[in-house]
């Protein structure tokens, strides 16, 4: 069957099997292997990508399903001012360390603060409760958003001064 | 790599044109709303349909309408939404102590009232809490749309009287003054499904005096309310003695098995435990309380 959706801002149509999975959509047919995946049962959340802005699990729901829908995915985080704050964040403060569950952690992240802009440690680490980090404690990635919400401005100061 | 067996999939964009696709396709069709329940399921071959009928573009069944005496809830209202409902959360808080333990906000992002009372999974908290509650389903089908009770719509684990080539569209909650509702859940990590929870509804006079109860249990292998508990409660004033009384008629009507998540003495402790606590937490939301400490 023929599904068309919008990837990080680009619509794509492909043929796929009415039982691909969206993970697989992403990393096998278009090729976007920053996604993870990881337990396969809906419990890990490494596969997390933003789907209408909200974050599922990607292992759990059909290509199928999604067609019609917008995906954002770790790849299209970075935009044209350079890298999203979360991302810096999770540079500065350490957020990551082997990187298996950092895509997905930092997709909530941007979720949550497209909602709640300025948000408080309980909060945080509510957002990110369905995903497992087996590196870093949590504490190093409560510290990279919290940064990121500090420095909502960081990747316009970004591109100042990159241009 | 655990992906589903093949299947066919459709669309529908509304209950009718759903039904018309459970009918033509036949036995093996099944419904997806947020998949949570069923595409886990069909990965590990537990489930195999031959078509899949997606219900996420069916707007009809998504949404939460305030009526005079009642709650009205689409069957495709995510749990999130429901935790995110003000409306939800002023009339029966017990909604909102249980959707903010089910699963993790990724899965509540999807999961949906219908889809986990329609899957009825032995562990499901929903379920519990439309028994405490009351509440109604509304369930449609080829010949029109029947209305039926919790304890006739939940049939026992994974069973309920929601036909294959039927869509529960519709949960009606009886909004009641004076009521107070609560439920707790014992949990081994974050996310988890309940090792045992808990769920009360109680209805208080204005002179303070009890004059509706009910107790629910969730994974403890009762089905319904624990009917023995309610009948204590009612006519009488909250207070402690009368919540160890009815915790322990709660217990004593719980069922566990011996699993993962714990023994039976462990579990028919939490039994008693959690029913005093939703009982002293219900009746002071009730509004009447002062005495009794909570706990
Ligand atoms: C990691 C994880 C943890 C979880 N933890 C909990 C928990 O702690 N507590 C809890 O209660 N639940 C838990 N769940 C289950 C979750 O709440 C599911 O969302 C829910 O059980 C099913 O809802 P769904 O919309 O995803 O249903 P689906 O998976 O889409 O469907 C489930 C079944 O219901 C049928 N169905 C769906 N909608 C309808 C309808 N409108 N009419 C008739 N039939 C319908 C489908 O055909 C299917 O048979 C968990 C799930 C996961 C993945
Ligand atoms: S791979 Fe999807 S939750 Fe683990
Ligand atoms: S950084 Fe290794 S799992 Fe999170």
């Amino acid at each position: 069957m023929q599904v068309t959706m919008t990837v990080n801002g680009a619509e794509v149509t492909r043929d796929v099997e009415p039982r691909q999975l969206l993970v697989h959509f992403l990393r096998e047919t278009l090729g976007l292997t920053g996604t993870h995946w990881g337990c396969d049962t809906s419990n890990c959340g490494t596969c997390v990508v933003l789907v209408d802005g909200l974050p599922v699990k990607s292992c759990t729901q059909l290509a199928a399903m999604t067609s019609g829908h917008e995906v954002r995915t770790v790849e299209g985080l970075a935009g044209g001012a350079g890298l999203d704050p979360v991302q810096q964040g999770f540079m500065a403060e350490h957020g990551l360390q082997c990187g298996f569950c950092t895509p997905g952690m930092m997709l909530t992240a941007r979720a949550l603060l497209d909602r709640d802009p300025d948000p408080d440690e309980a909060t945080i680490r509510e957002a990110i409760s369905g995903q497992i980090c087996r590196c870093t404690g949590y504490a190093t990635i409560v510290r990279s958003v919290r940064w990121a919400a500090e420095h909502p401005a960081a990747a316009a100061t970004d591109q100042e001064v990159t241009a | 790599m655990q992906v589903p067996a093949p299947f066919d999939y459709a669309r529908a964009t509304s209950v009718a044109e759903a039904l018309e696709l459970l009918e033509r396709h036949g036995e093996e069709a099944r419904l997806v709303a947020g998949g949570h329940s069923l595409l886990p399921m069909m990965k590990l071959r537990l489930a195999r349909p031959d078509w899949v009928v997606d219900i996420n573009d069916v707007a009809e069944l998504r949404h939460i309408t305030e009526e005079p005496g009642r709650l009205r809830v689409g069957a495709l209202t995510r749990h999130a939404e429901l935790l995110g409902s003000e409306v939800v959360g002023r009339l029966f808080p017990i909604v909102h102590d249980a959707e903010r333990v089910i699963a993790d906000p990724v899965v509540r992002n999807r999961g949906t009232i219908g889809g986990s009372l329609a899957q009825a999974d032995p562990a499901e908290d929903l379920t519990t809490v439309c028994d405490v509650l009351r509440a109604e389903v509304v369930i449609a089908g080829r010949d029109g749309e029947r209305v039926v009770a919790m304890p006739e719509f939940h049939r026992g684990p994974y069973e309920t009287a929601c036909a294959q080539d039927e869509i529960v569209t519709e949960v009606r909650f009886p909004v009641r003054a004076g009521q107070g509702s609560a439920y707790e859940k014992v949990e081994r990590r974050v996310g988890d499904w309940a090792v045992a929870a808990a769920g009360a509804a109680l209805v208080l006079d204005d002179g303070g005096a009890i004059t509706e109860a009910a107790v629910g249990l969730t994974a403890l292998g009762l089905e319904g309310l624990a009917v023995e508990a309610a009948a204590v409660l009612v006519g009488q004033r909250p207070d402690e003695a009368l919540f160890a009384e009815a915790a322990r008629l709660a217990a004593a009507a719980s069922a566990p098995v011996e699993d993962g998540r714990g023994p039976v003495d462990y579990k028919r402790h939490l039994a008693d435990e959690l029913t005093r606590r939703v009982l002293r937490t219900a009746a002071a939301r009730a509004g009447a309380l002062t005495a009794v400490q909570g706990g």
